[in-house]
């Protein structure tokens, strides 16, 4: 092994130990390209080193699955000839060093990974983690997220429906950002990744290549965060919707007609991967020209033709027969198209500059045949995070707690956000954000039938409390949304957001997470479709919470009969249903208290499972107005936003009214208003009072108007954002 | 009666707006490279960020062979409809007055707002009162809408009082030509014509354009003039 080499490999983010096996596997030392190629193609991001084992565990079989885990994205079945195709990614680190652009790009990388699988995107929804709002760093942050994931999908014309913001100072150097994109298409459109026919043409559709995003997934994606990241701003990708959004409609037309044999998406790594993936999963070989690649500068390298991240670009396999065809109608749409290379029989990734071969590469030993590592978990003995800073005196009264915590960034209302994005685009929007605890997309104008209804949630702080109860909660919550507007779930995708997996304690958050979330999919009987692990998320402070989110997907029969989440009309009955059993441990109560807990109380999953098929057909009857979830801030937030949605008050008795019951918070509690007879009708439901007035009031222990409850629950945010 | 619904690249909402006319008529979309408008009564020129309008909004657009179509139609007195960024575009066109600017918040505002009808005597707002109130979403960036010296018959919509969502001069919403048969709003109608997903306002414009008028208000509308082609 050569010096300068040693010292080449390991700035590319490998170990001597992943050099020495590159050898091996070539039989030779790489060259500058092939090594290029194996840094990106063996990090973290693209080869799941330290968490494949582990994601074996997940279960991936379910009775409406059509496309599994390791495709694009996954694939459901909904019934009238549909499928729905959905997953979650993260973009964090690029959002922790150009919130815009990386924000942006990561709905961009989203949209991609669900329409490479011939589905058209049809919903947006995205989950975002930044430090508490009193720093300027993640005012910054949160701001210029939020305005990079509407630029993009604003511009790119697909719906942001929902999402999910919690503030927590683990965040604050290492923001997250994850995008879940949910696309339709007929069954027969689908289309697989796996490259095919040797002979056929590989044409790289879109935008032209330039140096941005080099080494974006070694460098920035499978790293911890430091001090010089403003120097990695080259290593982001910029976002250019416009080319997106003629790149969708292009590929949607080539598919309709048939034109393509595999497609896929130019994501970390750009041409290394998807040339390589599309010739494992085929199990072909690929020849490339990089010369004929279109540029954005003249001069260029092999190697970072490449690995270039450029975005808006994707790779197909077509017969040449019908390159005339796919010329015509990227032609159309004003898309590039460049045939720029071939399907070969030889499994290799031969790499050629003209005539000039500038690499040669066993497909397998890029992608099936990467490093593993085994995980070394070990619990820790002593709290890895500090306590929050107190911000609620431990004597406040109850009326001063409900507001303290309506005012909290993370109940508080996250209007600021959601009104950034066009929610609406596509007609399909039936519920809104704030209108009930999931969003609502009809099916009608697809040609199917009913509605899906898609939620994304996971609580940081509660699986920094306990990475197993998190975890599983995290999929309870997503069901129990779904359920709030009687939707089945039909599959599931994570984003496993955690630290440096190399250290025992982060390796134990990992791995009694994932246990949490296998565990709450098998109760529920639903499948994992799909999903993406980030890791290394650290900064100079220490890891994030392990951040473990969840994106559910699921069908209901009668969009007309869902219910809402704010009350109704005055006199409707309200009660309480499911295994609730509030705790103050883990809740924003505690939090801002000063106190984070060690553990969560033990949760029934089974029960809970249960309890959430009772509630789903309890909502399909139809004669519920008002369905609401009790999350953060516990029963009595749940109130608070139930009046505020519909400003109507409530009069609540409550017998046993202590701090727990009001404040606490735990899975399976879910708030029901209507009609008497309805709410009556509803197995298990136990009343606790009546809708009307103008104030929300709990006998005996707290009384407040509903205006004061909007101001503070609206006013915190944007309060916050103008100090 | 036949809609034409403008397609440039980078539209968002011409599905939508071409699901909305086919409640109340045909409808087809009309590529943007193309200089025939195929026969169509009424044109919609929709919401998106058409060409990706990365230098100002709509100003690209207006360039398209298809607006020197669009724009010998409105001239012959053709209705034509502009939605958002459609709006944009027909002010970029000179088919309408003034300018629409950044918001004042500089952010997207995708909000559900209630407009007040200040002149049914166009022929998208016939099937509307004076004073109507209609309950339909808006969402844009660059929705304030400026133009000095403005006539108060060419104010069609206004929002309603405390609503103003951009920062926009009166209130307005949406603005007629002298003649009558150029409509431009911010607000989407076209995301008004279904209770379910919020509100079924916003047909009663669609419905003005396709629904025969009554013969009193024929000759103002323009209807029925031969398309240029």
């Amino acid at each position: 092994m050569s010096g300068s080499a040693t010292a080449r490999h390991r700035e590319l983010g490998l170990t001597d130990a992943e050099y020495e096996g590159i050898c091996d596997r070539l039989e030779r030392e790489p060259n500058a390209v092939e090594l290029a190629v194996f840094s990106l193609m063996w990090s973290e991001h693209c080869a799941y080193k330290h968490s494949r084992k582990l994601l074996r565990e997940l279960p991936t079989e379910g009775p409406y699955l059509l496309m599994g885990p390791g495709e694009n994205a996954g694939v459901v079945d909904v019934g009238d000839g549909l499928a729905v195709a959905f997953k979650v990614e993260s973009h964090n680190h690029p959002s922790a060093v150009e919130p815009f652009q990386g924000a942006a790009t990561g709905v961009g990388g989203i949209l991609r990974d669900v329409f490479a699988v011939g589905a058209r995107p049809i919903a947006v929804l995205d989950s975002l983690r930044f430090g508490e709002l009193d720093s300027a760093r993640s005012r910054y942050l949160f701001d210029w997220a939020v305005k990079g994931i509407g630029h993009y999908g604003n511009s790119v014309g697909v719906p942001t429906v929902g999402g999910e913001l919690y503030f927590e100072a683990a965040y604050e150097q290492n923001c997250l950002v994850n995008a879940m994109c949910v696309g339709i298409a007929r069954r027969e459109q689908l289309i697989r990744s796996a490259a095919a026919g040797r002979g056929n043409l590989v044409v790289l559709l879109g935008a032209r290549t330039g140096r941005d995003g080099i080494g974006g997934a070694s460098v920035l994606a499978s790293a911890e965060l430091s001090e010089e990241d403003a120097s990695k701003r080259p290593s982001v990708q910029i976002g250019d919707p416009f080319e997106e959004s003629k790149l969708i409609e292009c590929c949607l037309e080539l598919l309709e007609r048939g034109a393509l044999a595999a497609l896929q998406d130019l994501g970390a790594a750009g041409l290394s991967s998807s040339s390589s993936e599309m010739a494992a999963k085929g199990r072909v070989g690929i020849d490339l020209d990089v010369s004929r690649v279109p540029l954005r500068e003249a001069d260029m390298e092999p190697f970072e033709i490449m690995i270039s991240e450029s975005q808006e670009r994707m790779l197909c396999v077509v017969e040449p027969g019908r390159l005339d065809e796919l010329l015509e109608v990227c032609e159309r749409w004003d898309v590039r198209a460049t045939p720029i290379g071939s399907v070969t029989g030889t499994r290799r990734l031969r790499v050629f500059d003209g005539d000039e071969p500038v690499a040669d590469m066993p497909v397998r030993a890029l992608v099936d045949d990467s490093p593993l590592y085994d995980l070394e978990p070990e619990q820790p003995s002593e709290p890895l995070y500090p306590e929050p800073p107190l911000r609620l005196a431990a004597d406040a009264r109850a009326e001063e707690t409900l507001l303290a915590l309506l005012a909290s960034p993370n109940v508080a209302s996250k209007r600021f956000a959601f009104e950034q994005y066009d929610s609406i685009v596509g007609s399909r929007t039936a519920r809104r954000p704030h209108q009930a605890d999931a969003a609502l997309l009809m099916l009608e104008r697809d040609g199917g039938s009913g509605a899906l209804a898609v939620s994304i949630d996971g609580n940081g702080r509660r699986a920094a409390c306990d990475p197993y109860t998190g975890a599983a909660e995290a999929v309870l919550e997503c069901a129990s949304n779904l359920a709030c507007v009687g939707a089945e779930p039909l599959g599931l995708t994570n984003c496993l957001n955690f630290g440096n997996p190399e250290r025992p304690h982060i390796a134990w958050q990992l791995t009694r997470a994932v246990h949490g979330l296998r565990d709450a999919c098998l109760a529920l009987g639903v499948p994992v479709v799909g999903g993406n692990v980030s890791l290394y998320n650290e900064g100079g402070e220490g890891p994030i919470y392990p951040t473990p989110i969840v994106g559910m997907v699921g069908k209901l029969p009668d969009p007309a009969a869902a219910p809402r989440l704010g009350f109704a009309e005055e006199g409707h009955t309200l009660a309480l249903v499911g295994p609730f059993a509030p705790a103050l441990e883990g809740s924003e109560l505690e939090k801002l208290r000063g106190r984070l807990a060690r553990g969560l109380p033990r949760v029934d999953l089974q029960a809970h499972a249960d309890a959430l098929v009772r509630l789903r057909a309890a909502v399909r009857e139809g004669r519920l107005a008002t369905v609401h979830d009790i999350s953060e801030g516990g029963l009595a937030c749940a109130l608070a936003e139930c009046c505020i949605a519909g400003m109507l008050g409530a009069r609540v008795s409550a017998a046993a009214a202590g701090e727990a019951e009001l404040f606490g918070e735990g899975p399976g509690g879910v708030l029901i208003a209507g009609p008497p007879e309805a709410v009556d009708a509803v197995e298990g439901a136990e009343v606790i009072g009546t809708v009307g007035g103008d104030a929300l009031e709990i006998t005996g222990v707290l009384h407040v108007p509903v205006a004061e409850l909007t101001r503070a629950y609206e006013g915190a945010i944007p309060g916050a954002l103008a100090a | 009666m036949k809609f034409g619904v403008v397609r440039f690249p980078g539209s968002c909402d011409e599905i939508d707006a071409l699901l909305a006319c086919r409640r109340f008529g045909d409808a087809e979309l009309l590529w943007h490279k193309e200089r025939d408008l195929g026969g169509v009564d009424a044109v919609v020129v929709p919401g998106g960020f058409s060409y990706g309008d990365y230098l100002r909004a709509g100003a690209i657009a207006r360039f398209s062979p298809l607006m020197e179509a669009v724009i010998d139609f409105a001239r012959a007195g053709g209705p034509v409809l502009g939605i958002c960024n459609g709006f944009q575009v027909l002010c970029e066109a000179g088919l309408l007055p003034g300018a629409l600017l950044p918001n004042r918040s500089l952010r997207f505002v995708c909000r559900q707002v209630q407009v007040l009808v200040e002149n049914p005597d166009t022929p998208f707002t016939r099937a509307c009162e004076k004073g109507d109130l209609l309950s339909v979403p808006v969402k844009h960036t660059t929705g304030r809408y400026y133009a000095p010296g403005i006539l108060e018959e060419q104010v069609v919509l206004r929002y309603a009082p405390g609503q103003n969502p951009n920062g926009a001069q009166d209130d307005i919403a949406g603005v007629c030509n002298i003649e009558g048969n150029v409509l431009g709003l911010m607000p989407h109608p076209e995301h008004a014509v279904n209770p379910l997903t919020g509100s079924s306002d916003g047909s009663r414009l669609f419905e003005s354009v396709a629904v025969p008028e009554a013969p009193a208000s024929a000759e103002r509308a323009g209807v029925g003039v031969v398309p240029a082609a």
